[in-house]
């Protein structure tokens, strides 16, 4: 890949990626020494909080998917995120799924709640897109809080883990953790390969100018179409698996504040960067997690570490980083 | 010479502290909201209240080391469970107290069970706890929300409030707590008039006392909570509405909440409660320690941690360990309980801790003396007519 200087990237966007030709060296040697971490985190930090950072890591990937290479705010995602966790923990609990049918299933309502919502607000740009993507977001909160199958503010609790394949139980923590772990990664390498794909590249054509792409002859919509219902169904893929983890889904997952966390976590971590969105979801749920003692004081913390995100690096950590090495990310 | 005998004089008497200081080890976590709707409710008034538990109980004397740790669950189940799972499998906590809302409860109930721990549930309204989900490693100690729709619909109805209208929270939890509620009215000879259905959460509640009014019911009852339930007190009191002699009935609500209303708008709102400050002598004398440490009366939810608190240790005592939870919860069924401030309690099988309950109205500014005399008791109901009855197979004293 050519290290030659480009020009500092505006605000908030992404260092343009040259066309792929196979992974280059440097995000190789990166996932191979992440790979090596992950392997080795639960033996050092408390496996379900690796996994829930895990979880978080791939719904913001998904999310940076739509917004960092599609350009497209969408403010909603927690309705794929959080629908996909009830029909995976329904699928586990009612029908006695295994947990990957059960994760698959929840992924595949994502799929298709994300086709409808996405056809629907893709022919709006800009705000209007945002806020048609939240109210229909609303639309599925609503329906998670009222279905008889959800259990209300309850959620749906005590969700069987079950055995994968119907072979390896996942009981086991640490068992378990190598099943998320291999979701999670299986998933943001799919994305990086998405991200790299002549399908990518007229991704940031249309990010960049859209009505440049339309003369060259692209369908735009439909480039904007597929990249949604990539990115709700990953959102899917994630909440699904947090659902087995938690053995429970819950309405948290579904709120419009999850929408907006994971919108925190992307431009925290670097938007339109491969690694920013992992990088800025596991900084809050860290946050969340070993704050938790401090009380009210955790979102007070989380929004000054936001502010000053924004105001000082606004390319975000690894968008940063990304710009002293002068390579993507 | 010297210094050998020097050294080997301290090393003994290290010896002996260790000894002496190798008691029983008694870890408890506070779970609850410190940042949100419930953290006036419960929040560090329950860590005082606990902390009150230990040195009452004398732990120090009796050969307990109790450590009280403390963490907020924002509300959200992912976090609450990811709190207690760390707790109980790395930071070595025996029991989890307090954890209001339900849904967060529901999940740590679970991961108490699967991890052999102790939940003592004081801030979580739902039945669940000792039905659908009724776990041997859970005990429910304050009130659930069937209680209290019993409390305020039998006395009520009893009391001459024949004729009921309902405000319902839209959603599974204002549902039930109406239905709840209207199976008690009816089944005490009285009717429900009407019921409307309010968006969940609502600012505006005026056309809905309007209809509320006009219906001629003697009384209306409030089957929300939280913020729903301060609106429509607060428009209620600007209708007039307990003035011109219906009733308003509360079914979840909190003496932190009243005080926030304070009498003026709160005045005639009939409630129901496990604890007042102001019911007898031990309640007041412990009432007063507790303000002079955290500056507020204390709430049902925070009297019951309080209370929680001691009878487990006292189980843990009589056990000589807390390690195995199960053990500690059927110790704490089996035992006579006669609590400074619930009175006669008795942990059932199911874990539903059943002790009285009370209806309380609030004051009218005329009556009230001071800025936490806000209560005047109705009535009280006992525990037997105030709990759902035990389903057999949540009894865990019979496996």
């Amino acid at each position: 890949m050519s290290s030659e200087k480009t020009d500092p990237p505006a605000a908030g966007a992404a260092p343009i990626l040259p066309p792929s030709t196979g992974m280059p060296t440097l995000h190789k040697a990166i996932f191979l020494v992440l790979l090596l971490f992950l392997a080795g985190l639960p033996f050092m930090v408390y496996p379900v909080f690796a996994m829930k950072v895990m979880c978080f890591a791939l719904f913001a990937a998904a999310f940076n998917l739509l917004l960092g290479f599609g350009g497209l705010l969408s403010f909603g995602h927690a309705a794929y995120f959080g629908g996909a966790s009830y029909i995976a923990a329904h699928a586990a609990k009612e029908w006695g799924f295994t947990p990957e049918l059960s994760v698959l299933c929840g992924t595949a309502a994502a799929a298709v709640l994300g086709l409808i919502i996405g056809a629907l607000s893709i022919r709006r740009q800009g705000i209007y897109f945002a806020m048609v993507t939240l109210a229909f977001a609303q639309m599925v909160y609503f329906f998670a809080l009222q279905a008889p199958f959800t259990g209300g503010e309850d959620g749906i609790q005590s969700v069987p883990r079950g055995d994968l394949f119907g072979l390896i139980p996942l009981e086991n923590n640490i068992a378990l953790y190598f099943f998320v772990l291999a979701v999670t990664f299986g998933g943001i390498l799919f994305l990086y390969r998405i991200v790299h794909s002549p399908f990518g590249q007229v991704l940031k054509a249309i990010r960049e100018n859209e009505p440049r792409a339309i003369s060259l002859g692209y369908n735009v919509n439909r480039y904007k179409l597929l990249v949604f219902v990539l990115s709700a169904t990953f959102a899917g893929l994630a909440g699904a698996t947090k659902s087995q983890v938690f053995q429970l889904a819950s309405l948290t997952d579904a709120h419009w504040m999850m929408s907006g966390e994971v919108v925190l976590m992307t431009l925290l971590g670097g938007m339109g960067t491969i690694f920013g969105p992992p990088v800025g979801a596991a900084l809050i749920v860290t946050m969340q997690n070993y704050l938790a003692t401090f009380g009210a004081w955790v979102t007070v913390i989380q929004g000054v570490i936001f502010v000053i995100g924004v105001l000082l690096f606004r390319e975000g950590i690894v968008g940063v980083i990304s710009r002293w090495l002068k390579r993507p990310l | 010479m010297i210094r050998k005998l020097a050294l080997g004089t301290a090393l003994g008497a290290l010896a002996a502290g260790a000894a002496f200081a190798a008691g029983i080890d008694v870890k408890l976590g506070v779970l609850n909201d410190r940042s949100g709707v419930y953290a006036d409710l419960s929040g560090e008034g329950s860590v005082v209240a606990a902390r009150m538990a230990v040195e009452d109980f004398k732990a120090k004397d009796k050969g307990l080391n109790v450590e009280i740790i403390s963490a907020d669950h924002q509300n959200k189940p992912d976090i609450g469970s990811g709190i207690a799972r760390k707790w109980y499998d790395a930071e070595g906590v025996n029991a989890i107290l307090d954890v209001p809302t339900s849904s967060v409860a529901l999940a740590v109930a679970d991961i108490t069970a699967d991890a052999n721990g102790v939940l003592l549930d004081s801030g979580a309204g739902s039945t669940a706890l000792t039905r659908e989900q009724c776990r041997p490693t859970t005990i429910h100690w304050t009130y659930d929300t069937a209680a209290l729709a019993n409390g305020t619909g039998k006395a009520l109805t009893e009391a001459g409030g024949k004729k009921w209208f309902f405000l319902t929270a839209d959603y599974a939890f204002g549902h039930s707590l109406e239905e709840n509620t209207a199976k008690v009215v009816e089944a005490n000879g009285g009717e429900v008039v009407g019921t409307v259905d309010v968006p969940f959460p609502a600012q505006d509640f005026s056309s809905f006392l309007l209809q509320a009014q006009g219906s001629g019911a003697d009384v209306i009852g409030l089957a929300n909570a939280g913020g729903d339930t301060v609106n429509a007190i607060k428009q209620a009191s600007e209708f007039g509405i307990t003035q011109a002699g219906q009733k308003l009935a509360a079914l979840l609500f909190f003496i932190t909440d009243v005080h926030a209303l304070g009498v003026q708008t709160a005045q005639g709102l009939s409630l129901t409660s496990a604890f007042y400050w102001d019911q007898n002598d031990q309640t007041r004398e412990w009432s007063k320690r507790f303000m002079d440490k955290h500056g507020a009366e204390p709430t049902m939810v925070q009297a019951g941690v309080y209370s929680a608190t001691m009878a487990y240790l006292a189980a843990v005592e009589a056990l000589g360990s807390a390690d195995d939870g199960k053990a500690v919860v059927a110790k704490m069924k089996e035992m006579d309980i006669d609590d400074p401030l619930f009175g006669k309690v008795k942990v059932r099988g199911d874990g539903r801790a059943v002790h009285d309950m009370y209806l309380y109205e609030v004051k009218t500014p005329g009556d009230s003396t001071g800025e936490w005399d806000l209560y005047k008791q109705i009535s009280s109901i006992s525990g037997d007519d105030a709990f759902l009855p035990m389903l057999d197979e949540c009894d865990f004293t019979k496996k």
